[in-house]
């Protein structure tokens, strides 16, 4: 399974995003600068973590302007995976490939520390590794994660089993604790908090790798029988 | 030459943490009469002349310049010389 780490200017996950896919992982991963347009041969797209264009005008909103995102689009249309991390979900949001968007925490603090997540849904191609309302440690690292949107798309969202990671503690104010939603299709899924950077006990945590240990299995369930 | 001002504003109802930390600052100067504050952002554009600036700035707005999930936008076209 190969992967692309989009880099917009201002990306700073995407070699935590490489690293984990690259060395945890085991799998195929390039860095790929944004105005590269040929993601046909990628399995998988990352929308890494950071600040992308700065967060001029609102987070991600530059970003989600690029001609990479009509790129983007299209794969995810033909059904592929496409993860969005912090920075990646604001991307994301903005593009309209999920639904609402992102205020500035509710205590206005930039926030950098562990937090307890719940496995909202463990039936998605992101998510079949944990167990049903598993409560994970994964590190957030953002000022303006604060998930809004207007209550005929929340109750979509609970309707339709798209809220996949929400906070134990709800620590920014996000509606419905939301951490984390995935699209009606169930192939692209955003989140705040930062799986690729709790792959490894010894930095505090490894529950991320079942993000992508589940991305790649099903990947291999569905396109590579004999791989 | 058109000058296009955008005035971009938080939706009613939606939280403005910004405003209310302002609101916060400012009382702590003494300044308790001051019972809300919204903040939002002002945007410029300076356009050559052209049919349909209407639907241009509205296509740029919705595209761009606001976020319909979170901000309502107005704007205001005035004639500027050319500089």
């Amino acid at each position: 399974m190969k992967f692309a780490v989009i880099v917009f200017p201002g990306s700073n996950c995407d070699r935590d995003m490489y690293h984990a896919i690259k060395h945890v992982l085991g799998m195929e991963a390039d860095l790929v600068w944004y105005d590269n347009s040929n993601l046909e041969n990628y399995d998988a797209i990352l929308l890494p973590g950071g600040f992308s264009y700065g967060d001029y005008l609102r987070s991600g909103a530059i970003a989600s302007a690029s001609n990479v995102m009509q790129h983007i689009k299209a794969h995810a249309e033909q059904g592929k995976a496409v993860l969005g991390v912090c920075n990646g979900f604001q991307i994301l949001l903005e593009a309209g490939l999920l639904p609402g968007a992102m205020l500035p925490n509710k205590n206005l603090s930039f926030m950098c520390h562990y937090e307890p997540l719940a496995v909202a849904n463990h039936k998605t191609c992101f998510t079949s590794n944990y167990e049903k309302g598993e409560v994970i440690q994964l590190p957030i690292a953002h000022g303006e994660g604060n998930y809004f949107a207007d209550d005929e798309t929340l109750s979509a969202l609970k309707a339709n089993k798209q809220i996949v990671f929400t906070y134990e503690n709800n620590p920014n104010g996000s509606a419905a604790d939301i951490a984390g939603i995935i699209n009606r299709q169930g192939n692209v899924l955003g989140m705040m908090p930062h799986p690729e950077r709790a792959v490894e006990r010894l930095l505090g945590s490894d529950d991320g790798v079942k993000l992508f240990q589940s991305l790649i299995q099903n990947w291999r369930d569905a396109y590579a029988v004999n791989a | 030459m058109k000058k296009v001002t955008i005035r971009i504003m938080p939706k009613q109802g939606v939280l403005d943490p910004q405003g209310k930390a302002v609101q916060t600052s400012l009382s702590a100067l003494g300044f308790s009469d001051v019972k809300e504050v919204q903040t939002g952002k002002l945007i410029e554009l300076f356009v050559e002349d052209y049919q349909n600036i209407d639907q241009r700035v509205r296509d740029m707005c919705d595209k761009l310049l606001a976020n319909p999930v979170m901000e309502d936008y107005h704007y205001e076209v005035e004639e500027v010389a050319r500089t």
